[in-house]
């Protein structure tokens, strides 16, 4: 029997990855794919939780989560795209139009 | 002692290739090792008895999302990351902020405390199988979330579509005020 510390470690540890990499890269895809590790540390978790608190609400949670993951790359990939063919870049350091 | 063999093989593939992702210089290795870790992460729903979740895990996030990830990189046709200057020096705060996080996380799962048990044990999502339990749980209890689901999933459909459209009168003009990517 796998202890339920294990998995919350486990998710704690690849939520700082996904921090780490949002914080630090500038590619604006990879910062996504960061969003990405993030939300799949918080799937971890929940199911983890629900399976040792005996009940599916983590397990619905956890669709619905996937849903909303789908949704939001594909508005945030049109949003890259529209942004590469108005700008040509990808990179935040270049989008700095606002700064004073 | 199986399930523990296998839970700390997938947990180290999970954190190596979380750390390669953040760290590849080249975006499409970086989708590529996520795809590996999203495989890893659907074992680990396997151990948890949650089947159904892992089928989706695989068919949505590695198949769909991912493919989404490389079809927008080759688009951008990016090779290598470039060394720019930056806007915000934030590379020493955002590694001191991760690191912290993580810390502060380690540091309160010792008090976490189990609640009271529900009412769907190994045995009965067993007896049910696990995608027939999720079916009755997401028909019954949450049907007006699943309901806006959908209706998230239409509006991701008509603003990709939005978004993903050329119009007609700016494309003369689209190209003259790109800034110029340094070499």
């Amino acid at each position: 029997m796998i202890p339920l510390s294990w998995y919350m470690i486990l998710a704690a540890i690849l939520f700082s990855i996904g921090t780490y990499g949002f914080l630090v890269r500038r590619n604006i895809i990879i910062m996504f794919l960061s969003i990405e590790l993030m939300l799949n540390a918080v799937n971890l978790n929940l199911i983890a939780m629900s399976h040792y608190l005996e009940c599916l609400r983590g397990h619905t949670f956890t669709l619905f989560i996937i849903t909303v993951a789908a949704a939001e790359a594909a508005i945030g990939l049109g949003l890259v795209i529209v942004l590469f063919r108005n700008k040509k870049t990808v990179y935040v350091d270049h989008i700095k139009e606002l700064k004073g | 002692m199986f399930n523990q063999i296998l839970f700390l093989y997938c947990a180290v593939v999970i954190i190596g290739t979380g750390l390669l992702a953040v760290r590849f210089k080249n975006p499409v290795y970086s989708v590529l090792s996520v795809l590996v870790l999203f495989f890893h992460m659907a074992g680990l729903y396997l151990l948890l008895n949650a089947e159904f979740l892992a089928a989706i895990q695989i068919i949505v996030y590695a198949g769909a999302i991912l493919v989404l990830y490389l079809f927008v990189i080759f688009l951008v046709n990016l090779r290598q990351e470039l060394t720019i200057e930056r806007f915000i020096a934030s590379r020493r705060f955002g590694t001191f902020a991760s690191i912290g996080l993580g810390v502060c996380l380690l540091a309160v799962i010792p008090s976490f405390k189990l609640g009271a048990k529900g009412e769907y044990p190994v045995e009965r999502i067993e007896q049910l199988t696990h995608t027939k339990a999720m079916g009755f749980e997401l028909y019954s209890t949450y049907i007006l979330p699943f309901e806006v689901a959908g209706l998230i999933l239409l509006i991701a459909v008509i603003g990709g579509l939005v978004l993903a459209r050329k119009n007609s009168e700016d494309v003369d003009n689209s190209g003259t005020d790109a800034c110029e990517v340094k070499k």
